[in-house]
């Protein structure tokens, strides 16, 4: 009894002095990471089971919520046609722009990549679209750059001597708008597929020309391969921000996602249903699928990445 | 010789092609600047960039606001709200970086790990519960909303960009100011921060823009006409239908677009810094 008493004493004082080390170790470090951590726990986490409970409630702010199991989910799949919609809208918006953006950046930066006088002044050109693109500004721009007797249906007109619809107001038309205005904006993308093609050394291209390889088949062997993990990386972000795109299909369709819902992106219907009908649990449900929309696209990317992205450090 | 005449035509070419493509790219802009200079009835249709008549009838029309707030108010609140979330974003998100690129501490790759994957959450999982919190504290229509996040540094990607940083800041100089007696909050303050400064002017930078074009949270946290922001603004002159509005919708789209692209233009290569190590936006 004496002796386990004497041991438990002893493994409190070493107890003691641990919780000291650890003290010592950590007290600081955790005051820089302070903000972080207070914002993680109150402001993400927090939110994020809150957010995942309120999406089994009914719940209008007004009143508790009220627990209803699955039913907001159910609910969007069979019964939401307006929601089918916005999903298909955001999936086609996504899928056609994504890859048209890092087309025209890889295309514009294979262009800009070589020892041309003012290159630093045409990058900045073209990022230009990309700084301003963002704002509710250049939206509403947008909105009468295709209208009817908007400038696109004038040079139109002055080209092929068509009268071009109204762009904005036709539903068959309206999100491709919506693409072009998203394609525009590639400058951070070539930004970064520039900053890509300047690492990648020099002998790689003499060796293949000696090889008696053509500009094509360079492109194809050497560029394409090495490039590939920017190519992953860009394709990833761009993925993540286009499935979040809201401002653009706000604005250029007054909030309403028309013509005929045909610019309803999932975002805004979201905010909709949350803020405007303060429908808060059926938009929490929206968002849990949100982000396991991205989380799979954002998954099967990575998983196929080994068959397309090679590391030049033997990994491949 | 002849390799070097080939060059230089083939770079000619490159040059009317690159040129001929930023012209199209840029025509939209262009077009919205020099039609803010137009007269009413030229205004849309007019598809070349020159105005047969100059006016500035728009830009005063316009600067004298919409609902009798003047615009000058919408440029002062967002002014208020992008410089104090600059501020307190680049402080709190350099503490959090000098923590996760220079000290040690328990469970250290665990909470970075979550600081990544934060980055990639989409914020509308956040959005709701945020706002039902918020309206409790009784923030709804005021500027809390918009700037506290920001003092507790939710923006991972500023942390990641200056992590990266401090990374690469060779160590000695800690060790010999560790041997002067210096301890972490004085190693963070006088060496860190001073040689930390192009990330933190990027990290500023991409803060301002991000807040000044910021649409979505004022959209549900203000109220107010008085209190709001820049987007917010435009929304009240696109919201007032009538097309004698579009002009001064236009001119005041000009003027919400210049301090953006002064930054810019100033401060060109700590953009592209920003842009290479983090891979933002747009």
């Amino acid at each position: 009894m004496k002796k386990t008493l004497q041991v438990g004493e002893g493994s409190v004082l070493n107890q003691q002095s641990a919780l000291k080390r650890l003290w010592k170790k950590n007290a600081i470090p955790y005051l820089f990471l302070a903000p972080w951590l207070i914002g993680f726990f109150v402001l993400t986490l927090y939110p994020m089971i809150n957010s995942l409970y309120l999406s089994f409630t009914e719940f209008n702010m007004l009143e508790s919520p009220k627990w209803i199991g699955m039913q907001n989910y159910i609910k969007m799949f069979t019964e939401d046609e307006r929601y089918l919609k916005s999903l298909s809208v955001t999936f086609k918006f996504v899928f056609i722009s994504v890859p048209l953006k890092l087309f025209f950046a890889l295309m514009v930066a294979l262009l800009m990549n070589r020892k041309m006088r003012g290159i630093e002044f045409y990058r900045t050109v073209y990022y230009i679209p990309t700084l301003l693109g963002g704002s509710v500004a250049i939206a509403a721009m947008w909105r009468k750059l295709f209208s009817s007797d908007g400038v696109i249906n004038r040079i139109i007109y002055m080209l092929a001597g068509i009268e071009a619809p109204n762009w904005i107001a036709n539903p068959s038309y309206a999100l491709y708008t919506l693409i072009i205005l998203a394609v525009w904006q590639f400058g951070s993308s070539m930004v970064i597929f520039l900053a890509g093609l300047k690492d990648i050394p020099k002998e790689y291209y003499e060796a293949a020309q000696v090889d008696g390889a053509n500009k094509f088949q360079s492109f194809i062997h050497i560029t394409l391969p090495t490039l590939s993990p920017v190519i992953l990386f860009n394709l990833v972000m761009q993925i993540i921000m286009a499935f979040q795109s809201f401002t653009q299909a706000y604005v250029v369709s007054n909030g309403q996602g028309g013509p005929l819902d045909s610019t309803m992106f999932y975002t805004l219907y979201l905010y909709l249903k949350g803020f405007y009908y303060f429908e808060m649990g059926y938009a929490s449900a929206m968002a849990w699928i949100l982000l396991l929309i991205i989380a799979v696209f954002t998954a099967i990317i990575f998983a196929t990445s080994k068959y397309w992205v090679s590391y030049g450090d033997g990994r491949d | 010789m002849n390799r070097d005449l080939k060059n230089k035509t083939s770079n000619f070419f490159v040059h009317v092609i690159v040129i001929a493509i930023g012209f199209i790219m840029l025509y939209p802009i262009l077009w919205l600047i020099f039609s803010s200079f137009k007269l009413n009835e030229h205004i849309f249709s007019d598809v070349s960039l020159i105005p047969k008549k100059i006016t500035l009838e728009h830009y005063v029309d316009g600067w004298q606001g919409i609902g009798r707030i003047p615009f000058s108010r919408f440029l002062k609140n967002s002014f208020f709200v992008s410089i104090m979330s600059v501020i307190v974003n680049v402080i709190s998100c350099s503490m959090v970086a000098y923590a996760f690129g220079r000290l040690d501490f328990s469970l250290k790759n665990i909470w970075f790990a979550i600081m990544m994957l934060s980055i990639m959450l989409p914020t509308h999982v956040t959005n709701i519960p945020r706002y039902v919190m918020f309206n409790k504290f009784g923030w709804i229509d005021t500027y809390y909303p918009l700037i506290i996040p920001k003092i507790l540094a939710t923006d991972g990607f500023f942390i990641f960009l200056l992590v990266q940083f401090i990374r690469g800041i060779p160590t000695d100089l800690d060790e010999s100011a560790t041997i002067e007696g210096c301890g972490p909050i004085q190693i963070y303050w006088r060496i860190i921060m001073p040689l930390a400064k192009p990330a933190l002017v990027t990290t500023a930078l991409f803060t301002f823009l991000w807040t000044w074009d910021d649409f979505f949270n004022p959209l549900i946290y203000l109220n107010t006409p008085e209190k709001f922001t820049v987007p917010l603004g435009l929304r009240m002159f696109l919201d007032s239908t009538g097309e004698s509005n579009w002009g001064s919708m236009f001119a005041m789209s000009v003027v919400s677009l210049i301090p953006s692209f002064i930054l810019f233009l100033t401060m060109q290569n700590y953009f592209v810094e920003g842009i290479t190590t983090t891979g933002i936006k747009g």
